[in-house]
This record gives C-alpha cells, sequence and structure tokens, in this order.
C-alpha cells in the first residue's frame, strides 16, 4: 500500500539545527540527500506579522500540533502516564528550521566537566558522592576534542560574544566571531553587583547577531534590531541564527538536498543490523511512502528520535527494573524552577525591549567550579539575567501577596511593568535509574503510533541545587538594591503544565560502551552501523548552559562521521 | 535610526519587509508632557472632520447576550477601571473572549483530545474532556445560579463587593459544583483571557485604541529598539499595532 522510492545515499529525519548541518555538510561534499520535514516549509516572509503576542507566545504559532502528537507524562511508575494535552512545560517545533526557528539563540558550551562528570566527580570527591540511583556516566569525548567543532557552530551562526575567555569557562581555540551584545541598564545592575561580590560575570554568547555577518558559507545575514520578538517568534531580520537563514540554504544551493515537506516519518526500516530506509506519511495527503537508503539519520528532536528508535525497534530499549538495555535512558531535563524577581520601586528600565539572548551570566557555580564537598548535590547553575521584552500579556510580575487579579493586582502588575528585573537559575538535571522514556501502552498520535511516555520528576539533587544557588542570585539581587526581593527555593514535584524549558535531553546517549549507551562519539549507533541518532538525544546529562552548542558541535561531528563512514563503512570508534 | 541599520546587507528580508509595509523606524517620542500634547492637539483635529467611525468588530460570534452581559461584568472585576486607566468593560474584553471563544482555539484545535479521559494528578495538567468554549459556557451559567442561590440576583445585579465573593468562591473552587469541570478551571481561564484581552494586539477584538498599551507604557509592535537599549532612561513611545504594518 506503499508507494517505494527509488534508493537514497542518504536520508534526514528532520529538518531543524541537526538536519540542517548534516544536510549542508554532505551536500556540499557532493552527497545526495534527502530531508523529510514533518511539518511546513517557512522562511522569513512567513513573519510579516511575527510581532503578534498572542499568536506566537501565547497560542504557540510555531509549535507541534499537539492534536496529532504529544506525549504522556507520570512522575513515577506507580502513577498512570496521561497525555500533555496543551502546552506545557516545553514548546516542541515543527516545520523547516525545527526548535531552531523559535529559539532565543542563547549559546553556552559545555564544561569540560561536563564530558567527564562521572571521573571528575570521583577524582574530587570520591565515589560515595555520587548518590544511589544516580546514573551519570562520561561521554565517550572529551572537550579538547570536541572544542574544533563548536568553532564551526559559532563560524556558521555568527556568535557574538566577549572576545576573552571567562576564567570559569572552557577554553577557546578560536575568539567569537562577532563581539558581543549591547549591555542594557539591567544587565549592567547585574554585572556591577556580582563582580563586587567577586564573582566572574560575563555578557552571554548570542546567536542574535550584534552586527552583520558574512559566515564561511557566504551567507550574510543583518543586525539584531532588539525588536522584542525573539522567543517563541521568527526572526523577520534573519538576524537570529536559525536554520533557514544558515545552513539549509546552503545544502539547496548545491542542488543535491531533496528537502520533502509534510512528511511525517513513522518507522525506520532494517533487517536487524543496518537499516534499509524509512516509511513516511505525507501529512496532507495521507499517502505512505517508503524510502529505501544506504544510511538513515534520525535528526528529529530528541523525544522523536528516542521514539522512532523504539517504534521501529532498533537498539534495545532501556529496562529500568534492571537498569539494562539503552533506548531511553538517562531522560534530563533542567532545573530552573528557582528564581528572584527583583521590583525596584525608584527605577523604571526599558524592559519593553530586548532579545532572546540578550543577557549576562555568571558560572561560578556552573559545572565543578566551586567546592561541593559540604553540599548535597553535584554541578550547578548559570546565574543570569536576561532581557527578553517584557510582553504585556505575559509580564504581569506582582510581590508576594498581592491578589491575582482586582484593582489591587491591575495597579501593582502596571506600577511594576518596566521596574521588575528577574534572576533565573538555570540548573544542570542529573540522570536517575527511574527517570527514562519508552512507548506509552495505551495513548496513539494521528498516525497510529504510540506515544512517547516520559517518566520523571525532580529529586533531593535538584531540591538541593535549587536551594543553594537561589540563595546565592537572592544575595545579588539585594546588591543590585532592588525594593523588594522575591525568592523562589522550594521544588515541589515536577509539573508539565508551567513552562520551565525546552532543553530535553538524553534517550540515545553517547558513550564509549555499547552496553551503557545507545552511540559512539560520532553519534553512531552502536546496534545499526548506518545508524547516526543525533541532537540532545545524545547527552548523558544536561548541563547549567542552554543545549544548542553542544548539539551544534556534535552535529558537525556526526557530519564527519557520516563522510567517514561513507568511505570505510564498518563502526568508526 | 540605529548604526547597525545602514550597514545591513542588501538583499535581507527586512529590507523587503520595510518597503512592503511602508514602515518607518523611529519617530521616537521622548518623555510623555511632549508626547502626550501632541496626540492631544491630533486627536481634536480628527474628530472635527471625521464623524466617530463605526467599530465593525463589537459583535458577536458565540455569545448570547446575556452571556455577554455577565461576561463583561466578570472581567471588568478582574480588570476594573481606576485612576490608571480603563478597564476591562471599556477594552472591549468581552468582544475579545466572545471571539476567542468562536475560533479554533476555543474548540481546542491544536490540543491532544483522544480519550481515553482520567483524572489525573496536578502535576499532569488539563485531563477534562471539555473545550474552552464549553468550560467558559459552564461557568457563565455557574455565576448565575451561585448568585441567584445566594443572593437571589443576578450576577450582573449584584454589587462590586458581591461579585468579587463569588468570583473569589469561584477562584477557590471548593464551595460550589460546576458539571464536568471546576469553578477553578473556569476562573482561571477567565483571568487568562481577560489579561490576554486587555493586552493582546488590538486587531483581535480588546485592548482597544491600544489603551491597555498605553496604560503601562508598553510600546507594541516597534522595528528596531537598537538605538534606545543601551539607554538608562526611560523611554516613552507612542504605540504602534499590527495595523501599521499593513501600509498601503
Amino acid at each position: 500500500m506503499s508507494t517505494k522510492l527509488p534508493k537514497v545515499p542518504v536520508v534526514l529525519v528532520g529538518m531543524g539545527w541537526t538536519g540542517g548541518i548534516i544536510a549542508a555538510e554532505l551536500t556540499k561534499a557532493g552527497i545526495q540527500v534527502v530531508g523529510l520535514e514533518r511539518g511546513k516549509g517557512r522562511d522569513t516572509s512567513d513573519y510579516f506579522m511575527a510581532h503578534d503576542e498572542l499568536r506566537y507566545a501565547q497560542r504557540y504559532e510555531m509549535m507541534q500540533d499537539l492534536s496529532k502528537e504529544t506525549v504522556t507524562f507520570r512522575n513515577n511508575e506507580k502513577m498512570r502516564a496521561l497525555p500533555m494535552r496543551t502546552y506545557g512545560s516545553f514548546l516542541l517545533g515543527d516545520g523547516v528550521g525545527g526548535s531552531g526557528s523559535h529559539w532565543n539563540g542563547q549559546y553556552g558550551r559545555f564544561l569540560p566537566y561536563d564530558f567527564e562528570i562521572k571521573s571528575k566527580t570521583i577524582e574530587r570527591y570520591g565515589a560515595k558522592k555520587i548518590p544511589a540511583g544516580m546514573t551519570i556516566q562520561d561521554w565517550g569525548i572529551k572537550y579538547d576534542e570536541l572544542e574544533p567543532y563548536f568553532v564551526k557552530y559559532e563560524h556558521m551562526a555568527g556568535i557574538s560574544g566577549e572576545q576573552e575567555d571567562n576564567p570559569m569557562l572552557g577554553k577557546k581555540s578560536k575568539p567569537y566571531p562577532t563581539p558581543p551584545m549591547k549591555v542594557t541598564p539591567t544587565m549592567k545592575l547585574f554585572m556591577d553587583a556580582s563582580k563586587k561580590l567577586g564573582y566572574h560575570p560575563y555578557v552571554v554568547a548570542s546567536a542574535n547577531l550584534s552586527e552583520m555577518y558574512k559566515n564561511p558559507d557566504g551567507i550574510e545575514r543583518a543586525a539584531c534590531q532588539y525588536c522584542a520578538y525573539c522567543e517563541r517568534f521568527g526572526c523577520e531580520y534573519g538576524a537570529k541564527a536559525d536554520p533557514v537563514v544558515t545552513v539549509i540554504p546552503v545544502a539547496q544551493k548545491t542542488g543535491k538536498l531533496d528537502l520533502r515537506t509534510h512528511s511525517n516519518v513513522t518507522r525506520v526500516l532494517h533487517d536487524g543490523k543496518k537499516a534499509t530506509g524509512v516509511v513516511y506519511v505525507n501529512t496532507l495527503t495521507g499517502e505512505e511512502f517508503e524510502q529505501p537508503a544506504d544510511m538513515v539519520i534520525l535528526t528529529s528532536y530528541v523525544l522523536n528520535n528516542v521514539r522512532l528508535l523504539l517504534t521501529s525497534k532498533l537498539g534495545k530499549p532501556y529496562d529500568p527494573a534492571s537498569g539494562t538495555g539503552v533506548v531511553g535512558k538517562n531522560y534530563a531535563y533542567q532545573t530552573q524552577s528557582g528564581k528572584v524577581t527583583g521590583f525596584f520601586d525608584d527605577k523604571q528600565f526599558n524592559l519593553y525591549a530586548g532579545a532572546g539572548s540578550l543577557g549576562a551570566e555568571i558560572s561560578d557555580f556552573n559545572g565543578d567550579n566551586f567546592d561541593h564537598s559540604d553540599l548535597n548535590f553535584i554541578h550547578g547553575a548559570g546565574l543570569r539575567v536576561f532581557q527578553y521584552g517584557a510582553r504585556p500579556i505575559g509580564s504581569n510580575n506582582v510581590p508576594k501577596g498581592t491578589p491575582s487579579w482586582g484593582k489591587d493586582f491591575k495597579q501593582a502588575s502596571i506600577k511594576y511593568a518596566n521596574s521588575t528585573i528577574t534572576l533565573a537559575t538555570q540548573g544542570a538535571s542529573m540522570p536517575w535509574k527511574h527517570h527514562f522514556l519508552d512507548l506509552d501502552p495505551t495513548y496513539k498520535d494521528a498516525y497510529g503510533q504510540p506515544l512517547l511516555r516520559m517518566t520523571f520528576d525532580w529529586e533531593d539533587q535538584d531540591r538541593e541545587l535549587t536551594k543553594f544557588l537561589v540563595g546565592k542570585s537572592e544575595e545579588i539581587m539585594k546588591e543590585m538594591g532592588a525594593t523588594i526581593v522575591d525568592a523562589n527555593k522550594e521544588l515541589k514535584a515536577y509539573n508539565i503544565t508551567p513552562y520551565q524549558s525546552t532543553h530535553n535531553t538524553g534517550g540515545a546517549i553517547m558513550g564509549a560502551d555499547p552496553s551503557t549507551s545507545v552511540v559512539n562519539n560520532y553519534l553512531q549507533m552502536w546496534d545499526a552501523e548506518n545508524v547516526f541518532v543525533v541532537g540532545a538525544s545524545a547527552f548523558g546529562h544536561n548541563s547549567g548552559f542552554n543545549p544548542t552548542a553542544t548539539v551544534g558541535a556534535l552535529a558537525y561531528r556526526a557530519a564527519e562521521g557520516i563522510l567517514k563512514y561513507m568511505k570505510q563503512g564498518g563502526q568508526l570508534v | 535610526m540605529a548604526d547597525n541599520n545602514s550597514k545591513q546587507p542588501k538583499s535581507t528580508s527586512r529590507r523587503e519587509f520595510l518597503k512592503n509595509s511602508g514602515l518607518t523606524i523611529g519617530g521616537l517620542v521622548v518623555g510623555g508632557v511632549l508626547g502626550g500634547a501632541l496626540i492631544g492637539k491630533q486627536k481634536v483635529e480628527v474628530e472635527k472632520v471625521v464623524e466617530k467611525p463605526v467599530n465593525y468588530n463589537q459583535a458577536l460570534m458565540y455569545f448570547n447576550q446575556e452571556q455577554f452581559q455577565i461576561t463583561e461584568a466578570a472581567t471588568e472585576r478582574i480588570f476594573p477601571k481606576d485612576e490608571l486607566g480603563p478597564g476591562a468593560k471599556e477594552l472591549g474584553v468581552a468582544f475579545y473572549i466572545d471571539h476567542q471563544l468562536a475560533s479554533p482555539w476555543g474548540i481546542n484545535a491544536k490540543d491532544y483530545m483522544t480519550g481515553p479521559f482520567f483524572k489525573g494528578e496536578a502535576t499532569q495538567g488539563m485531563q477534562s474532556s471539555m473545550k474552552r468554549v464549553e468550560i467558559f459556557t459552564v461557568g457563565l451559567q455557574g455565576l448565575t445560579d451561585y448568585s441567584k442561590s445566594k443572593y437571589s440576583k443576578k450576577f450582573t445585579e449584584l454589587s462590586e463587593t458581591e461579585q468579587d465573593e463569588v468570583l473569589k468562591v469561584f477562584e477557590e473552587g471548593k464551595e460550589y459544583k460546576l458539571s464536568g469541570t471546576t469553578t477553578k478551571e473556569f476562573f482561571s481561564l477567565l483571568r487568562s483571557m481577560t489579561l490576554e484581552g486587555a493586552y493582546a494586539d488590538p486587531m483581535y477584538g480588546g485592548n482597544k485604541d491600544m489603551q491597555g498599551w498605553k496604560m503601562r507604557n508598553y510600546p507594541g509592535t516597534q522595528m528596531s529598539y537598537a538605538n534606545i537599549i543601551d539607554k538608562d532612561e526611560f523611554v516613552k513611545m507612542e504605540p504602534k499595532s499590527l495595523h501599521d504594518h499593513m501600509g498601503h
């Protein structure tokens, strides 16, 4: 019943950052590539009416249509998992560009510590520091090995950042290609206060260009206008690095990318040893196609990568009871419910203006940059202030104790509309034996495939981390001179309702050992050598930084691996 | 204008965007007094020449008359008129809500509404099989029924204090039961839609004449803040709406 198409060398499943990067690298090397994207195509002309808070930020215009596909969720195995019926804790991308079109553009390389987290933690504190059930492991690659690929991504995207290395961050072999974003008065307040307290603040590196930039592929892009419609929006200027204005046009220009939109892959075909192609449905007509291919590359975000492996019965599914198997293991998130809000009675800032990646941060309490000997957690968080542009539906901060409606609410929310600064805690999230992804036994998507089931909760590790780090933010906020300082330090159970972060990680993790990882350090599957699984699905844990830097670097590494595999075959590691 | 603007590449979409929409960047009004004086003058002149335009958007797509009136009264308590400016009623919030309930969002078109439905834990989010428009309709009936049972009056006939008391009961969600949904769920929808109606772009039917934005010095949609983003002083601007992008 499905139409069998002629065989192609490479098929990519998903055309966001990872699919786009790999498409560009392979087509530049002369390889014919088919890119399958379940959503629609888009370009900057689609953003004519982009400055619409209701449509984009509240109604999620750019996100995956949950009526067709979602995930189910439970906090633990005793609960019945139920579908995430509406958004949501995280916002899933859709269409060409994927999450890379609606992201903020905040850029931060993971630390050297992250890639060797288990050995380095044991080395400094002893094996007892790692609590029972915490399944951290080394990534099978070191920071120095991945460093050149970070540089590649930075120069493709035109990352804007401080030219000097910050002592709290990994060393860079080349400075960022463009200077940092402008410093707003709110950022300056934060940087001055944290410097005074002895910390090392920096302007967060940004994929919103600080100035016009021409990348090594010859792509020229305009500077950010600080228009304040970035997060959850597409950039009409093309100033925000997005696959649609960077890597995808490069691939298209070669004439070697066959990009098919509205093509939803439901299965990876394989013979038990190697993949033979994919099956996909045209979501407009319902027609089913079989696309045979020499290589299958999964580039469809964390959750869909893992779901496709499970529905296709590729790789050994993770079993939480025994801790064996690998697909679905080490699902992690971002611990960032804790925050400090400062209300300034005597100051007004131009908070309506901003950009997705316009902020300052300290990493003095990130990774293992501080002594954890007397603390009941490992890793840490970036403490940060951002000026996104305080849009009026979404930004109605009032001091604790203010009613949430009526005259008092109206007056306080208007009074503080331009006088509120929030310090966020972007906390690392560790993997646990009982946090995992598998297939839901009950609920299905619009194409009859089982939904992915997520089992996840906050642990004491997260609670202790949050309490300690929000405490540090509170000190900084007081130093900044806020009239009222409201701190939110207590983590309850993980709740799928309030928006937290679209930094889902793990489930198809990388490593040096096939019994504890799905892919090797080229993101090549141990169990099927012609399949690469690319994205934050490869993260063994999640760090205290935004994930895209590390996702981008790994995608460049995977592209190199794919080209290598085409020449020599076999396992690359 | 931002320094960066002069350095834009020739073929960017932004340039096309500006050309097509007839936009201008800048035109900042610094300081409230001067801005206010200018606008005042313009308004007077306009009123002399043109009759008050009819707002064809102000008609109903879903509500009946009574539902509209209850919505208008309830949203006004959530976002009341005060010395800072207009409340929900003057901003057209009830029209906004009516139009939204009649939209794909009102029938949860992009939500996962496939069964089976179970009552979940609080951490699992919305698990109702009822659509937003249905929850809202049942909620409005609940306001009527509860007001009649407690005060022997319609909700719209109650004093402001009594209306607040009813809404508080609905917000807490303990005292009064609704069929298929909860008063808490209805109230949360009512509250979030009220804020949306006060602050969403005026094309949606609320935020009349951008008065919601003006109250909090929100400039709406401007094309660039590159020249003020790092400035210390607070800069007030005349707001622009998406309609301004349409040009000619």
